[in-house]
């Protein structure tokens, strides 16, 4: 979560809970719960590797409130993010393995463990197809679950490939 | 439930012996949404023709509506399929020099609705499927979503017992499939419209209750799928910041 932080921290100064709030506003119904213990510890994190500082803010009666800022190091490092191509997605697909080595024990048949998992993928793809019926123009959402439906749909694909080919 | 469909030990052979089908038992129940899969050349289509009666088998019987009708003459087939069935093929066949309304409600007029009724049933459908407006339209000018629409009110003015589709999104960019799947899955959803659909989309499929997946002339799998739960997207998005 480094980096969605910095990011944040790119519009202006603020404090961990307002954090947590502009992370559930921007990404709303498809972000998991968020912890926020979790957005303190990394922006302590941050801090003590210097890409932000902080002020503490006096409240009445309270602790003191911490606003964080990114640094001239945190500005850099996250130009650097910014400017870099993300990965593609490596292949870390355990049904893959197991499809493989279970063929090779000769425990289970083949054809049958790729028929339960084409069974799990075109549920999880009715799942998302209904979800998508759910949210109402919000278009992060909509646009996130596009995607998902798309990597599944290449997942189905595959399986096809893989019943020709190792399916006996 | 009663099945509206069962066919038992339906088979296709052509000419050399080659098996299209292969023995199929099959049962559709009133108001399911069926799903076939599989590659090209699996029987899928040849399956959905049989029961449409668009080919005859070479053994097996189906039943429509709690009666056999694989013996039918080709006569009576054609009244079987004007009042009982509806047809959506890949592509919309329209009649170009008729209205989008005139499209709809002839096969109704054939079918022997007044023309009064026709035309409520057209008005009803067309505005259910989102095209109300077009009713004047020539079909002609349509994009081919809209096209498919009116294809798929034209299939559904007689009510029929089911309705076959044959890769209905096949010919269609993503949105307009899009569009399509949408009006299947209200005349599904809502007014419990029994649908057989034929397709090589997994997204498509995974609309349906229950998907048989064909391989070589038979049903190598099938699977039951269950509403989601619209709750769980965070569960299924697995995001992480």
């Amino acid at each position: 979560m480094r980096f969605p932080l910095l990011a944040l921290l790119a519009g202006g100064p603020a404090h961990g809970y307002e954090l947590k709030q502009a992370l559930e506003q921007r990404f709303g119904s498809v972000l998991p719960p968020i912890n926020a213990g979790q957005i303190y510890t990394t922006l302590s994190r941050l801090e003590r590797d210097g890409l932000v500082g902080d002020d503490a803010v006096a409240q009445n009666g309270r602790p003191n409130k911490r606003v964080y800022s990114l640094t001239e190091a945190g500005r850099a490092e996250l130009g650097g993010w910014v400017a870099d191509a993300t990965p593609a997605a490596r292949l870390k697909d355990d049904f893959f393995i197991k499809l493989v080595l279970a063929r090779a024990a000769g425990i289970a048949d083949p054809a049958e463990l790729i028929a339960r998992q084409r069974d799990a993928y075109l549920q999880a793809l009715r799942e998302l197809d209904d979800v998508a019926l759910t949210t109402n123009g919000d278009e992060t959402a909509a646009l996130l679950i596009e995607g998902a439906a798309l990597h599944l749909e290449a997942d189905l694909k595959w399986l096809d490939l893989c019943e020709q080919r190792l399916g006996s | 439930m009663e099945p509206v469909i069962v066919t038992r030990g339906l088979t296709r052979e052509y000419e050399g012996g080659v098996r299209a089908l292969a023995g199929i038992d099959v049962s559709v129940e009133e108001g399911e949404f069926v799903a076939v899969t599989g590659p090209s050349g699996c029987g899928k289509s040849t399956l959905l023709n049989l029961l449409g009666g668009l080919d005859r088998p070479t053994a097996g019987e189906i039943e429509l509506g709690g009666r056999r009708v694989d013996g039918f003459s080709e006569a009576r087939w054609a009244h079987v399929r004007r009042d009982e069935l509806g047809f959506v093929f890949q592509f919309f066949n329209l009649i170009g020099n008729l209205s989008v309304a005139d499209n709809v409600e002839l096969p109704g007029l054939l079918a022997g609705l007044s023309a009064r009724e026709a035309r409520v049933r057209r008005g009803e459908l067309l505005e259910s499927l989102g095209i109300g407006e077009l009713a004047d339209a020539s079909p002609t000018r349509l994009s081919g979503g809209q096209q498919q629409r009116v294809a798929i009110a034209r299939a559904l003015i007689n009510r029929p017992k089911v309705l076959l589709a044959d890769e209905p999104t096949g010919a269609l960019d993503s949105a307009s499939a899009r569009e399509v799947m949408a009006v299947l899955r209200e005349a599904h959803d809502e007014r419990g419209q029994t649908i057989v659909l034929v397709t090589h989309d997994a997204r498509v499929a995974a609309r349906a209750d229950r998907v048989l997946a064909m391989r070589d002339g038979a049903v190598a799998h099938e699977t039951r799928l269950e509403q989601g739960d619209a709750t769980s997207v965070s569960r299924l998005m697995q995001l992480e910041v």
